[in-house]
C-alpha cells in the first residue's frame, strides 16, 4: 500500500498555499512584529526596559507571539477549533500525500522521524560552522579574527545549538521513526503532541539565530545568572528557544514513554525489547523529569530581565547558587540525554554486524536504568570549588564514581558480544565501534573531573571541555552517524555511498581525536575555557587543533556530499534487509507502509537470537487470530 | 588449546591478557616516573602537590583500563574478522554469569576505593586541596586560625587583594609569603568569577555576597599565574596577571611598599568586609 | 521535473542556504569600530577622547559612550586606538557625563600614570573621591587606570547628544602613560554606569565601541 496523492494534477503554487511551513514562517513574522509592539506598549513608563535601548518585555511578547504565528500556520489551531465548533473527532493529518507533507503538520511518526532528521541535522552544521569559525579566532593568542564580544556570542552560540539539537539527535529521527515499528505499533500514542514536538525545534533553532542581531550572547551554553540578567538582548533570545526545546523534550519524553509502555505487540515482553528502545525509554525517563527544571531556571531569568526581580542577584537578597543549582539539576542528566541514546544504538547495531546475540542482555538493561538513577544525584559536582558545603562534596565524589560502574555494563555487553564474533566492517559498525573508543577516552577523563583534589585545576579549563566533547561528539554524535548509516535505507529507500562513507568515517575519527586530546594537554596547562585570548606558548598547541578540526568540518562536508549525492543525483533503492539484520524494522517493506503493519504483529522471538540454532523469526507479520488494519 | 566441534581454537583470553599485562608493564612505569612529573600543577603548594599526586595516581590507574579494552577491541578485529560477501553467524553466546560478576566487583572496587581515596586526601590528606570550600570550610588544616588571611575580591574584569592584617589595604598586585598557611577568602562584587592559581593549585569561585575560602601553603617563592576559569562578560579571557610568593622578609617590605603606593585612596575603601553589597543594583541615567 | 533537473535545484537550494548563514553569521562577527590613531609622532603623542552619558544617534542612543577625535579634529564613535610603541601618550578626556560612583572604590586612585597622578581642570590629583567617578579609562595589561571626574548633576548646559562641544559643560582630565612593545591591549571603565541595566554593567558597559575598547600599541 503506497501514499496516494489526494490532488496530484495540482500545480507547485497553489500547493504552496494552506497550513504548511511557509504560513507558519509569514505568521510567525507577523506574530513577532504584533508581539514587540504589544511589548512595547507594556513597557511604557519603565526607566530599566526603555532608557537601556533593550525592551526585554517586547522581545519576550514578540517571540511568543512569533511561536503562536508558527503553530497556528503551520495548522495546530486547526484541530481543537474544529472540536469546539462540534467538528467530529478526527485522528490523522497529512499522512498521504507528495512531497509537500515533509512541510507541513503531519501525524505520520515516520514523516516526523524525517522531519527531525533534516530539521535538526542543518542546524547540527550550524553549530558546526560555529565551531570553525571558534578556531580561526583561536588561531592566534590575542583576539584577531573576530573582537572578544563577537567571540563570545560564537561561542555561546555553538554551545547552546549543539545541547539543543542533540538533544533530539537521536530520538528525534530515530526515537520516533524507529520506536513504534520496533514494538509492533501502528503510531506513535499522541501523534498530534508528536508533531508539536519537532515543530518546536526549528522555532527554537531560528529564536536562538536571531540573538546575533540582538547583541548576542555573553554566556556560554550555560547561562550563568547573574551574568545572565546584565547580558545584551539577545539573552532573550537564549531564554526563549531553550523554554522551547525544553518544552518540547519533556512532550517527546512523555510520548515515547506512553508508546512504550501500553503500545507493545502481542509477544513484546520487557526481554524481548530491542535494546534501542530500552535506551529510548530511559532516556524519555529522564527528560521527563529533568526539562521542566530547565523551564523554571529560564523563567527566573526571564523574569530578572524583563520583570526587575532578584531571584540571582545577591545585593537584593537573590543567589546565584539558586540558578547553578536549578541548571545542573537539568543539566547532568541532560548529558545522560545525550549519551544514553548513543549506547542504546551502538548496542543495537553490535550484534548485527557481530552476528551473535547481545551478549548480558539484562546488564545493559539494568546499566541503562543504573545511570538514569544516578544521574540525578551528581550534579553538584558541576560545583566542588564553587562554595558549596564541603562536607558535601565527598558524597557527590561518590555518586559521581559509582556512575562509571553501571556506564561499564555497556563496555561489557560490547566485549562479550565481539567475543568469537564473525565481525564485518560496514560503515555503521565502523562508527560504533569508534563509539567505544571514544566514550572509553571521554568516560575515563571524566574520573579525572570526579575527584575533587584533580577537579581543583581541572574544573573550569580545556580539559573539562575534551572531556564532554570526547563523550558528547565522540559518543553521541559517531552513534548518531551510525544510525543514519544504518538505518537510511529504510527511512529514505536510498543506498548511502559506503566509499564516500568510510573516508567520512576515516577523517572524522582521526581529526576528532587529534583535535580533541591535545586539548586536555591545553587544560592542563592552564588555559580556561572560553576564551578568545590565550598564553602565547599555547600557540602551536592551538594551531594544531584548528587544523585537525577544519578537517572534522571537511569530513561533514563530504557526508553531506554523499547525502545529496546518494539521494538526488544516484537514488539507488536499498534493499529491504540489506544487513540481514533480526531486527522487526527490517522486516516491514520499504518504503514502510503508512500504518507500519497490515496486522499487529505477534513477537515470536527476542531480535538478536544470531547463530541460535531453530530460532523463530523475530514476529509473525500476518498472524490471523488478530484483526486487520483500520478495523 | 581447548577445541571445540574438533577445530583447535587458540586461547584468546591468555594471548589478550599476556598482551594486556606485557603493555600495562610498560606503560605504568613511564607514566609514574616519565609523564608524573610533568602532570600538572607544579609543585608550589602542598595543595598543587596532592592534585598532582592525584593526577599521577589516577592516570597509572586508568590507562591500564584503557589498554585493556583497547587491547580487547583490536585484537577481536583481528582474529575475529569476518571477510566476504557470505554473511555467517557466530556461536550463539547470550551471557556469562560469572563473567559478569567478576566485572560488576572489579569495577565496584575500583570505584570504591577511588571515592574512599579521594575523600580521605580530600578532608584529611590535602584540606580542601586548595579548592575552595565556602564560607565555613569543612576541612580545616592544623593552624588554620593563624593563617595569614588575604581577600580575593572579583569584579569586572579585575582582581584586586585586600590584606585585612595589613590594615585592611588593597592592593591590585598579589603576594604572598612563602612557608606560610595563607587563607584566601575570595568574594565578588558583581557576577560570578573563579579565581585560579594555577601553580598553587587554587580553584575557588568568586561569588557575590559568598566569602568563599581556600587554603594553602606555598612551598618555595616565585611567579605563579591568576587567571579567571569562570566565564564572566566582555573581558573574561582577560582577567589573567602573575603574582608571587616571596620569602618572609622580601614580603614585609613589599607590603610596605604596597601600602604607600596606595595610601592616597585607604580612606575611601569601605571597612573590610567578609563580602560587600556595593550599590547599587540597578542605577537610573 | 527530470532527476538532473531536480538534482540541481536541490544543490542550488543548498548551495544558496549555505551562502545565507555564512553571510548572515560573519557580517555580524566582522563588525568592528574603526581604529583612531593618536595624533602627532612617536616618541610622543596625544590621544583625545570624550564621554557622553547617552550617544544620541542610533543603534543605540540611550548608550553611554567614549568618542575618540581623529588626527583631522573630527569626533569618531570608536574606542579602538592605535598609538606607537616605546612613546609618551598625553590623553586629554572631556568628560561630559554625570558622576555614578565606583563599585570598587579601590580605582579612586590614578595609577600608571607618569608620575602616579591626573590633571583635572588644571589641578594636579593623586585620589578622586569615588562618589565622584564618572567612568575610569584603564587598560588594566599596562598598569593604567585613572578615574574620571563627572560633570555636577545641577550643572547647566549639560550635553544630551554626541558629539558634545566644548562651550557644554564638562570636566577635563588629562594624564599620560609610557607604552612599551607593540601589543593588543583592552581596555575598559569600571564604573557602574551603564544605566537601567542590572549591576550597571550590561550592554554598553560589555561592548567594544562604546565603554570598552583596544589599544593597538604599534
Amino acid at each position: 500500500m503506497s501514499a496516494t496523492p489526494i490532488a496530484p494534477h495540482r500545480p507547485v503554487w497553489r500547493r504552496l498555499i494552506g497550513f504548511n511551513m511557509l504560513t507558519g514562517l509569514a505568521l510567525g513574522i507577523g506574530g513577532w512584529f504584533l508581539g514587540a509592539w504589544i511589548g512595547g506598549q507594556m513597557a511604557v513608563g519603565h526607566d530599566y526596559l526603555l532608557g537601556t535601548d533593550q525592551n526585554d518585555v517586547g522581545l519576550y511578547m514578540g517571540y511568543l507571539f512569533g511561536v503562536i504565528g508558527w503553530l497556528v500556520g503551520l495548522g495546530f489551531a486547526n484541530y481543537p477549533i474544529g472540536r469546539l465548533l462540534g467538528r467530529p473527532p478526527t485522528l490523522r493529518h497529512h499522512e498521504t500525500g507528495s512531497w509537500t507533507r515533509y512541510f507541513r503538520l503531519c501525524t505520520d511518526h515516520k514523516v516526523v522521524g524525517i522531519q527531525y532528521l533534516f530539521g535538526v541535522g542543518i542546524f547540527f552544521f550550524i553549530g558546526g560552522l560555529n565551531a570553525m569559525l571558534m578556531r580561526t579566532e583561536l588561531l592566534r593568542p590575542v583576539e584577531q579574527a573576530w573582537p572578544a564580544g563577537q567571540y563570545l556570542t560564537l561561542l555561546s552560540l555553538h554551545g547552546t545549538m549543539m545541547i539543543m539539537m542533540t538533544s533530539a539527535f537521536i530520538l528525534g529521527p530515530f526515537g520516533n521513526y524507529f520506536v513504534p515499528i520496533m514494538i509492533g505499533a501502528r503510531r506513535m500514542a499522541f501523534p498530534r503532541i508528536e508533531a508539536l514536538t519537532f515543530w518546536l525545534v526549528p522555532a527554537a533553532g531560528l529564536i536562538l539565530m536571531s540573538a546575533i542581531a540582538f547583541g548576542g550572547i555573553a554566556t556560554g551554553w550555560t547561562g550563568y545568572a547573574p551574568l545572565a540578567d546584565e547580558g545584551r538582548a539577545g539573552m532573550d533570545a537564549y531564554v526563549m528557544s531553550f523554554i522551547l526545546i525544553a518544552i518540547s523534550l519533556t512532550l517527546v519524553g512523555l510520548n515515547l514513554l506512553a508508546t512504550i509502555l501500553t503500545m507493545r505487540a502481542p509477544g513484546m515482553s520487557w526481554t524481548r525489547l530491542p535494546i534501542f528502545v530500552w535506551s529510548v525509554l530511559a532516556t524519555s525517563i529522564l527528560q521527563v523529569l529533568a526539562a521542566p527544571v530547565l523551564v523554571a531556571a529560564m523563567a527566573m531569568v526571564l523574569m530578572d530581565r524583563a520583570a526587575n526581580t532578584s531571584f540571582f542577584l545577591a545585593s537584593a537578597g537573590g543567589s546565584q547558587y539558586l540558578y547553578e543549582n536549578l541548571f545542573w539539576f537539568f543539566g547532568h542528566p541532560e548529558v545522560y540525554i545525550l549519551a544514553l541514546p548513543g549506547f542504546g544504538i551502538v548496542l543495537e547495531m553490535l550484534p548485527v554486524f557481530a552476528r551473535k546475540p547481545l551478549w548480558g542482555y539484562r546488564l545493559a538493561v539494568a546499566g541503562m536504568l543504573g545511570v538514569t538513577l544516578l544521574s540525578f544525584m551528581v550534579w553538584q559536582h558541576h560545583l566542588f570549588v564553587s562554595g558549596m558545603n564541603g562536607s558535601l562534596r565527598p558524597f557527590y565524589m561518590l555518586t559521581t564514581e559509582l556512575i562509571s560502574i553501571p556506564t561499564g555494563f555497556i563496555f561489557l555487553n560490547a566485549i562479550g558480544t565481539l567475543w568469537r564474533a564473525r565481525i564485518r566492517f560496514t560503515v555503521p559498525m565502523l562508527f560504533a565501534l569508534a563509539f567505544f573508543f571514544n566514550f572509553l577516552i571521554g568516560g575515563l577523563s571524566g574520573v579525572f573531573l570526579s575527584d575533587v583534589p584533580s577537579d581543583v585545576t581541572t574544573h573550569g579549563s580545556y580539559f573539562v571541555m575534551a572531556h564532554f566533547h570526547y563523550t558528547i561528539v565522540g559518543g553521541l554524535v559517531f552513534a548518531f552517524f551510525g544510525a543514519v548509516y544504518y538505518w537510511l535505507p529504510k527511512m529514505l529507500g536510498i543506498t548511502l555511498n559506503e566509499t564516500l562513507g568510510k573516508i567520512h568515517f576515516w577523517l572524522f575519527f582521526v581529526f576528532f581525536n587529534l583535535t580533541f586530546f591535545p586539548l586536555f594537554a591545553a587544560g592542563f596547562l592552564d588555559m580556561p575555557r572560553r576564551v578568545s585570548t590565550y598564553a602565547p606558548s599555547l600557540q602551536g598547541l592551538n594551531d594544531f587543533v584548528s587544523a585537525s578540526a577544519y578537517v572534522i568540518g571537511i569530513s561533514m562536508l563530504i557526508f553531506v556530499a554523499n547525502l545529496i549525492w546518494s539521494l538526488v543525483f544516484v537514488r539507488e533503492p536499498a534493499a529491504e534487509n540489506p544487513w540481514a539484520s533480526r531486527g522487526l524494522e527490517w522486516q516491514v517493506p520499504t518504503p514502510v507502509p503508512v500504518a507500519n503493519f497490515d496486522r499487529i504483529p505477534v513477537i515470536t522471538s527476542g531480535p538478536y537470537e544470531y547463530g541460535v540454532p531453530n530460532a523463530p523469526p523475530v514476529a509473525d507479520l500476518a498472524p490471523s487470530a488478530l484483526p486487520a488494519a483500520g478495523s | 588449546m581447548t577445541t571445540i566441534a574438533g577445530e583447535r581454537m587458540p586461547r584468546h583470553g591468555v594471548r589478550i591478557i599476556a598482551i594486556w599485562l606485557v603493555l600495562t608493564a610498560i606503560a605504568v612505569p613511564l607514566i609514574v616516573l616519565v609523564l608524573g612529573p610533568h602532570l600538572p600543577p607544579p609543585r608550589m603548594s602542598a595543595e598543587a602537590g596532592s592534585q598532582r599526586d592525584a593526577n599521577t595516581l589516577m592516570t597509572a590507574l586508568l590507562v591500564p583500563i584503557a589498554l585493556l579494552v583497547v587491547v580487547y577491541f583490536v585484537y577481536s578485529f583481528v582474529f575475529f574478522r569476518q571477510s566476504g560477501e557470505a554473511i555467517l553467524d557466530g556461536p550463539p553466546i547470550k551471557g556469562h554469569a560469572g563473567a559478569q560478576l567478576l566485572w560488576i566487583v572489579l569495577t565496584s572496587a575500583i570505584v570504591l576505593a577511588l571515592a574512599v581515596w579521594g575523600s580521605y586526601t580530600l578532608i584529611a590528606g590535602a584540606h580542601g586541596a586548595g579548592g575552595g570550600q565556602g564560607p565555613d570550610p569543612a576541612s580545616k588544616p592544623t593552624g588554620y586560625r593563624n593563617a595569614l588571611p588575604v581577600q580575593v575580591i572579583g569584579q569586572q574584569w579585575e582582581w584586586t587583594f585586600r590584606y585585612p592584617t595589613y590594615g585592611g589595604i588593597e592592593t591590585r598586585d598579589l603576594a604572598i609569603p612563602d612557608h606560610t598557611l595563607v587563607a584566601f577568602h575570595v568574594t565578588s562584587l558583581d557576577v560570578t568569577h573563579s579565581f585560579w592559581a594555577y601553580e598553587l593549585g587554587v580553584k575557588a569561585d568568586a561569588v557575590p555576597g559568598v566569602d568563599n575560602i581556600a587554603y594553602v601553603k606555598a612551598r618555595h617563592t616565585g611567579l605563579f599565574q591568576i587567571r579567571c576559569a569562570e566565564l564572566c562578560g566582555l573581558w573574561h579571557g582577560h582577567m589573567s596577571k602573575k603574582g608571587r610568593v616571596l620569602a618572609s622578609g622580601a614580603f614585609q617590605s613589599w607590603i610596605a611598599a604596597a601600602k604607600t603606593k596606595n595610601a592616597a585612596i585607604v580612606k575611601y575603601l569601605p571597612k573590610y568586609n567578609r563580602v560587600y553589597f556595593p550599590a547599587p543594583l540597578r542605577r537610573a541615567g | 521535473m527530470s532527476k538532473a533537473a531536480r538534482a540541481l535545484a536541490v544543490s542550488a537550494g543548498v548551495a544558496f542556504g549555505v551562502a545565507l548563514i555564512v553571510y548572515y553569521i560573519v557580517s555580524y562577527l566582522t563588525v568592528t569600530p574603526p581604529g583612531v590613531a593618536a595624533t602627532g609622532s612617536k616618541p610622543r603623542v596625544h590621544l583625545t577622547l570624550q564621554t557622553v552619558a547617552s550617544y544620541g544617534n542610533p543603534p543605540h542612543a540611550d548608550w553611554v559612550s567614549y568618542l575618540a577625535r581623529n588626527p583631522s579634529g573630527k569626533w569618531v564613535h570608536s574606542t579602538v586606538l592605535r598609538v606607537p610603541s616605546y612613546s609618551k601618550v598625553m590623553v586629554t578626556i572631556y568628560q561630559f557625563d554625570t558622576a555614578t560612583g565606583l563599585r570598587n572604590p579601590f580605582w579612586g586612585q590614578p595609577r600608571g600614570t607618569i608620575g602616579g597622578t591626573m590633571n583635572v581642570d588644571g589641578k594636579t590629583l593623586n585620589v578622586l573621591d569615588p562618589d565622584l567617578a564618572s567612568h575610569t579609562f584603564a587598560i588594566p595589561d599596562l598598569g593604567v587606570s585613572v578615574p574620571l571626574k563627572g560633570v555636577a548633576d545641577d550643572a547647566k548646559n549639560q550635553c544630551s547628544v554626541a558629539p558634545c562641544s566644548l562651550s557644554e559643560a564638562h570636566e577635563t582630565v588629562t594624564f599620560s602613560f609610557a607604552t612599551g612593545k607593540p601589543g593588543k591591549f583592552r581596555w575598559q571603565c569600571f564604573v557602574p554606569c551603564a544605566a537601567g541595566f542590572p549591576l550597571g554593567f550590561g550592554g554598553p558597559m560589555q561592548s567594544v565601541g562604546w565603554m570598552d575598547g583596544y589599544l593597538m600599541v604599534q
